[in-house]
């Protein structure tokens, strides 16, 4: 059987451009975890539905799995490695906003995205944007919590 | 020190919010082999043939397995293949798998592989496996090997049936006056945890074996692949990282097998297999189903005075946990109620759905879903509060449990401290209607819950502590980190024990079976018992080291020191003294003579007294306490349109001690959603043939953000006199009471028993609708 296509990338991810060798079926989670050990995405489903490998492209929140790699060059991505010190990282920890922890670089992708792009958004905007993930541990409370502790301050 | 009960940041809080915490899947694999599975289309069928010719053909595929000569697993009862053997018996059961240098090859591979099948009509429910005539899931079941205390009985479905005899029901029902009774059912569900089941497998040169594995009980999975495949049990070793949820559902090996299979084919080259979502609904172990019939008899006083059940436990395909899970529905086979005349028939069926494993509660918000229920169809009998029904029979001290334990303060928490303070609870959060709405009914269904566990008599957990130069403590214990946050728990016990600042003990959080000391399994919710009680042993060991080489450095008797931060000293007189890095390598003299040597602190425990239980009345000890509680739901119920709201949860659990406020508070919420999902939400649609419909993430709908009710926790302090600082397990009570709280609520606002879960509002407008007729 033929070998499919590799071809060259150059991603900018979390401000820095990286050479990527990959097949054009490839995902951008499979080219995060796979070829750069960007391993805070988290493979959940790779079909969409619970969010946990979401990465920002642009700022904006995607879901890792359902985009192809090449569909990022020319865009930049910010992973959950590519946060440093911001308030959702602090609040989520001071909230108890996580358990078991897999789920959590996905939400924190969202809620930072979130609170940079829409700092006065309303409890229905707020559960539109926190509905594309699933948390199988904690209540959502405490991730409630910690939205609006982080909302309030901007 | 005052470590205890504050809401210290878990551990490896930071790791988790940067990305940088790892789980089994996340390791560095340059160079590993990938397996991906086939797995069966059918639930019941025979495997006519299989062709693998087209999968050989891809480049990179190394080897294509079946299931020919592999032996049976199964932890009660061994009657799975790793790979299904001339016969598949649930839809997603593993058939074929293939290994290949490269993932995408290896899915190629198995989506090319040919095989057969002649289906056969499904077994679809527990009742339909109990009828006389029911297909045969396993033909010969007397031909497998079972543990000691597992009845199948073979030319039926009938894989254990556990009795509770306590008392005379006839007598029971002769002292009774007033009766009812219910029948109840639900299919199985999902743990569905994000982290999918994964696991690698190599076989080193010199037959080591190495398995990384996302796993409850990797100590389990040495002991299983020893035994199976014959390999001496020091040869196994076996790591487990951080977990991404579990649930129970880790707890059952079986994807471990076939990593392992998968690198033996190979020559022992590493191999991993992370399932697809859809492998891990269908494929890995899920959620037990249930039906069950009760009948309750009471004085006209309503003093309950015989219950007489018959519980129908979904075993699924194969038995694996399931009898212990029906053993565990037995044990507790009522509320937390003093009945003196119980007859139970607790029965594990095999059928032709997907497996069940452990799941949060281990039977109990199963069988509570149908007492709780009843019982609130017997206050409506009574005419009488249901928090007061519960509230008269709650059992107290000097009375007896299912299994004839005797009840002390100390092995059951207080039931009704628990129902006072919902009750006031209750008062101070009930949000009446609003009034402008008549379509819109309020209500609030209550259920009260206990827990003991059901594990081996013989579970242990040991604890190895080792200092740092500093004078900072390393703690290992085989507890897994599943997101319970019990390892920042034990370091806080740690830290009070040894009165050092808890930032000064250091947690290892990967188990290791080679250095790691055993934890049996990181289940239910005995964590802080065990894993506390071995701390503590080990804390008190090195203690006792410190001290002893403290008394000769100081030429004082040990008895005349103490401990506090740091530092080991003269009782009388403090200022005299030494730090511990002066002592936890032993202590060096000025001329350089030293004595000591590395302190190592070692504990471990063993559950006390513990018994199986009898085969014919079920009397014994199956477990140590039991923690309880008491909880209420309350629903917005649309009338036009039978769709509702949840307002508000609320929980009240004797936790004996809380250890960490905001961490156990996190425990109690979680399990609530938990339990409000698989009450309101979660079930596998099946189809005639007993094939599974939903089982993607899409389709199978677990609660988003925003559908949450307003969560209510509060404790009541017992103390569990065993254990550390008297604390209960607690990481499974909040979910228990939920279904059958919630379904008190529906019922109460529709004007209908509601009986079967998931109560969509489509089964309350179905129930409705049946009433009509």
């Amino acid at each position: 059987m033929p070998e499919t296509n590799k071809k060259v990338l150059i991603l900018s991810v979390n401000d820095e451009d990286k050479d990527i060798v990959f097949r054009p079926a490839d995902t951008l989670l499979g080219v995060l975890r796979g070829k750069l050990g960007l391993t805070g995405a988290k493979p959940g489903c790779l079909n969409g539905d619970c969010g946990a490998c979401t990465v920002l492209v642009d700022g904006i929140p995607m879901k890792s799995c359902i985009m192809l790699a090449i569909e990022a060059e020319g865009h930049k991505v910010t992973t959950i490695e590519g946060l440093i010190n911001t308030k959702t990282q602090a609040s989520f920890i001071k909230h108890f906003a996580f358990q078991c922890g897999y789920c959590t670089p996905g939400f924190i992708m969202v809620c930072h995205s979130l609170a940079e792009k829409q700092p006065h958004a309303d409890k229905a905007v707020i559960k539109e944007w926190m509905q594309s993930n699933i948390c199988r541990c904690t209540s959502y409370q405490e991730i409630e919590e910690a939205v609006a502790s982080i909302l309030a301050e901007e | 020190m005052n470590i205890i009960g504050k809401s210290v940041i878990r551990k490896e809080a930071p790791d988790k919010v940067t990305g940088k915490a790892r789980y089994t899947d996340d390791f560095s694999s340059a160079g590993i082999y990938h397996a991906r599975l086939v797995t069966s289309p059918f639930a019941h069928a025979l495997i006519k043939s299989i062709d693998t010719r087209e999968a050989e053909k891809v480049s990179g595929v190394r080897a294509i397995l079946t299931g020919e000569g592999l032996p049976l697993t199964g932890e009660e009862i061994t009657d799975r293949p790793p790979l299904a053997q001339g016969k598949v018996r649930h839809h997603g059961e593993a058939v074929c798998l293939v290994v290949a240098e490269k993932l995408d090859k290896a899915a190629l591979a198995a989506s090319l592989i040919k095989v057969d099948y002649e289906p056969l009509s499904a077994v679809n429910s527990p009742s339909q496996a109990y009828q006389a005539g029911a297909p045969l899931v396993h033909e010969h079941v007397e031909h497998y090997k079972r543990g000691q205390n597992v009845y199948p009985e073979p030319g039926t479905n009938i894989a254990h049936k556990t009795k509770i005899r306590k008392g005379d029901l006839s007598r029971g029902i002769g002292e009774s006056a007033v009766f009812v009774e219910g029948r109840y059912s639900f299919g199985p569900s999902d743990h569905a945890a994000i982290e999918t089941r994964s696991c690698t497998a190599e076989i080193r040169a010199d037959g080591d074996v190495l398995i990384t594995s996302s796993s409850q009980a990797p100590f389990m999975i040495k002991k299983l692949i020893g035994s199976y495949f014959d390999i001496e049990a020091g040869k196994i070793i076996v790591k487990t990282p951080l977990v991404g949820g579990a649930y129970g559902g880790k707890a059952s090996v079986q994807w471990e097998f076939l990593a392992f299979i998968a690198s033996r084919a190979v020559g022992g080259k590493r191999v991993k297999l992370r399932y697809m979502r859809e492998e891990d609904i269908l494929t890995a172990p899920c959620h037990i189903g249930l039906d069950a019939t009760i009948r309750l008899g009471c004085t006209s006083e309503g003093i309950l005075k015989s219950a007489e059940i018959l519980y129908l436990f979904d075993g699924g395909a194969y038995a694996d946990k399931s009898p212990d899970l029906c053993r565990a529905g037995a044990v507790d086979c009522t509320g937390p109620y003093h009945i003196e005349h119980i007859w139970c028939d607790s029965y594990c069926l095999y059928t032709n759905h997907p497996y069940p494993a452990p799941f949060r509660g281990f039977a109990h918000s199963e069988v509570l879903f149908a007492f709780e229920r009843t019982m609130d169809l017997l206050a409506k009998k009574l005419g009488m509060d249901p928090l007061e029904l519960r509230f008269k029979n709650a059992i107290l001290p000097g009375h007896t449990t299912p299994t004839q334990v005797l009840v002390n303060k100390s092995n059951v928490g207080d039931v009704r401290g628990c129902i006072q303070r919902l009750k006031d609870i209750m008062e101070e959060e009930w949000e009446p209607n609003a009034g402008h709405d008549p379509r819109k009914v309020r209500a609030a269904g209550i259920a009260c819950v206990w827990k003991n566990s059901t594990i081996d008599t013989n579970a242990s957990s040991g604890v190895i502590l080792t200092f740092n130069p500093d004078g900072s403590v390393n703690l290992m214990s085989g507890v897994v980190e599943i997101g319970t946050g019990t390892k920042t728990i034990l370091a806080q016990m740690l830290a009070e024990k040894l009165r050092l600042p808890v930032e000064m003990i250091h947690v290892k959080m990967t188990v290791d079976t080679q250095t790691t000391p055993e934890h049996w399994k990181t289940v239910a919710s005995r964590g802080t018992l065990m894993g506390g009680r071995a701390v503590m042993a080990a804390a008190e060991d090195a203690i006792r080291q410190i001290k002893e080489i403290a008394s000769c450095a100081l030429r004082v008797r040990e008895e005349d020191l103490d401990i506090d931060s740091g530092r080991v000293f003269v009782k009388a007189e403090p200022e005299i003294g030494l730090s511990f890095k002066e002592v936890v390598y032993g202590y060096t003299y000025p001329n350089g003579n030293a004595i000591g040597g590395q302190i190592i602190g070692r504990g471990s425990y063993i559950l006390r007294n513990m018994t199986n239980i009898d085969k014919e009345t079920g009397a014994g000890r199956p477990g140590p306490e039991w923690a309880v509680g008491a909880q209420a739901v309350q629903v917005e119920f649309d009338t036009r349109d039978c769709t509702y709201r949840i307002l508000k949860a609320i929980s009240v659990v004797d936790i004996g001690r809380v250890l960490n406020e905001r961490a156990a508070r996190g425990q109690v919420m979680g399990a609530m959603s938990m339990g409000l999902s698989f009450a309101g939400r979660e079930t596998f649609y099946f189809d005639e043939m007993g094939r599974v419909l939903n089982f993607q993430l899409r389709t199978y709908r677990p609660i988003r953000y925003g559908e949450q009710p307003k969560y209510v926790v509060e404790f009541v302090n017992t103390p569990h006199v065993e254990a550390p600082f008297g604390a209960r397990g607690a990481g499974e009570h909040g979910l228990l009471g939920m279904p059958a709280a919630l379904a008190n609520a529906l019922s109460i606002a529709a004007g209908v028993e509601m009986i079967h879960l998931p109560l969509i509002p489509e089964l309350i407008w179905r129930t409705l609708q049946e009433g009509k007729r």
